[in-house]
């Protein structure tokens, strides 16, 4: 607990009301941007007896026990509200969105809250391209920015920013590339992806969206998630990040349908998390079983803390949040 | 050996890299989207005091280094090393230049200063952030002249060279702030 300077809790938001009352006015004009296009608001449960398998996200474990379950029922709270949005769009839902609370065991920082706010959409019928369109208006009437974003593929940013290509170049040009920027103490390193991620995060996502909107796309199917494949280019995955001023704020994918698919990599992710000594966690069988029925269509989660924060002019989450983990 | 994980790392922890002991003066938690997390920091070298980035895999344990910050009386010099005793206990202990590095200047017998001992040996030395110097060198001062605003260097009893104003005399103490080297004012004993 945090003592205040008369030794008493330090009960105080750290965020001004002012920007408090900012973030609420910001909220309505993105429930009107949903209204306006005939996007319906969900709600899915926060709790689940399934969880996350990507090795990259811990979530928080939770417990029922009452009626129904004397034994008690384990449980996990959402990284995303993900999996049943897609139950909903397989039963027909058609266009949705949800504003919610998710959780992330782990993560805390200036950027980061272990609880934070997400808004999450799906576009039935939009492929990746199209659903960054839409990104592009909500993001842009939200920070009141009027020119276009710019769009470059992942591949383009890393020749583009290191002189590499992310897909073909060898291990030991990541490992220069890196060692120029003074990153030292990975040498042994030998996993493609951390290299990538490193260089992502310490050499271009700073770069990225420095004049306004930028979208970032088409990443190497390893970073694929819940992405589908290019049909052309199978190296490489349908997904996108949005960012502005070096602060990643979307994340979205053209949506992976392929139950078959979707099974092996919950399966990779499960090896990946055994040789790491992560804890095991259940698939969610229900989204399995509802992928064999879900419309070609996309997704997109938005950070909305970070959001508000740079529409504010913030540099950190706490100036936008009533309270954090600190004083929680 | 002990450790600090990743998770522990806030301003002012103590660390081993390369076998030297850094300071921890800025922690950044990144995770590029789906990607691996990672804890950027910006250290401080406590023997050179060159500050430096690097980078760890949230997670990961880092070797913590055994270094205390002590506040202890300066006693004398004799040359080759510099001699502060506790205040309580009265252990002695001796610091060598590399230590004491340009700090020589502003050390002035009684003061209470704070020493940095990595394993129990001195490695930096911060004098009180305010010191009283006496002058033994400097142009002959200009009676009467408060105002003007010009400077010269004068020559203190430690040896540091303070820029002053003109109406300051050889016999003079002054205040010195030692982070900036700046003259604050005339003492008055």
């Amino acid at each position: 607990m945090a003592p205040g300077s008369d030794g008493r809790p330090d009960w105080q938001p750290v965020a001004p009301l002012e920007n408090l009352r900012r973030r609420a006015r910001l909220l309505q004009r993105i429930r009107a941007f949903f209204a306006e296009r005939g996007v319906m608001e969900v709600e899915t449960p926060a709790l689940s007896r399934a969880a996350i398998t990507d090795p990259h996200l811990q979530s928080f474990a939770a417990r029922y026990s009452g009626p129904g379950h004397a034994a008690g029922l384990p449980l996990y709270l959402h990284t995303s509200p993900e999996f049943p949005m897609k139950r909903l769009l397989a039963a027909g839902a058609g266009p949705i969105y949800q504003l919610c609370k998710v959780f992330r065991q782990g993560e805390a920082g200036r950027r980061h809250n272990p609880e934070f706010t997400l808004l999450e959409w799906y576009r039935p019928g939009y492929d990746h391209h199209a659903l960054m369109d839409e990104v592009e208006a909500l993001a842009a009437s939200v920070l009141g920015l009027a020119e276009r974003a710019e769009r470059i593929s992942y591949r383009e940013a890393f020749r583009r920013y290191l002189n590499i290509d992310p897909l073909e170049s060898p291990l030991d040009a990541l490992r220069a590339a890196a060692r120029d920027h003074g990153i030292r103490g990975f040498d042994a390193e030998e996993q493609r992806d951390l290299w990538l991620d490193l260089l992502l995060s310490h050499c271009i996502e700073p770069e990225l969206g420095r004049e306004g909107l930028c979208f970032l796309y088409d990443y190497p199917a390893s970073q694929a998630a819940l992405a589908r494949l290019n049909p052309e280019d199978p190296r490489l995955a349908e997904r996108f990040e949005l960012y502005y001023r070096g602060v990643e704020l979307a994340n979205g994918f053209h949506e992976l349908a392929d139950a078959g698919e979707q099974r092996r990599r919950f399966e990779t992710e499960r090896t990946a998390r055994r040789k790491q000594g992560l804890e095991q966690v259940p698939l969610d069988e229900y989204l399995l079983a509802a992928l064999e029925q879900l419309p070609d269509c996309s997704g997109v989660a938005l950070g909305i803390d970070r959001l508000v924060m740079l529409a504010l002019g913030a540099d950190s989450l706490d100036e936008v949040m009533a309270f954090t983990i600190d004083n929680c | 050996m002990a450790t600090y994980s990743t998770n522990e790392f806030k301003r002012g922890l103590k660390i081993m890299l390369d076998g030297d002991p850094y300071n921890i003066v800025e922690n950044e938690f990144v995770k590029p989207g789906k990607g691996q997390a990672f804890n950027r920091v910006k250290v401080r070298n406590l023997k050179t005091g060159r500050v430096i980035e690097r980078t760890f895999k949230s997670g990961e344990s880092v070797e913590a280094a055994d270094v205390m910050d002590t506040d202890m009386q300066y006693l004398y010099s004799d040359g080759e090393a510099w001699h502060f005793m506790h205040p309580e206990t009265f252990e002695q202990i001796a610091a060598d230049a590399s230590a004491i590095g340009d700090e020589a200047k502003w050390l002035k017998e009684q003061d209470m200063c704070v020493v940095t001992l990595w394993n129990g040996v001195p490695i930096s030395v911060t004098p009180p952030n305010h010191v009283i110097l006496t002058v033994v060198e400097t142009d002959p001062g200009v009676r009467g002249d408060t105002a003007t605003g010009g400077t010269k260097p004068a020559i203190c009893d430690t040896g540091a060279v303070v820029q002053v104003p003109l109406f300051i005399d050889v016999g003079d103490q002054l205040k010195v702030d030692t982070r900036s080297g700046a003259y604050i004012s005339r003492a008055k004993e």
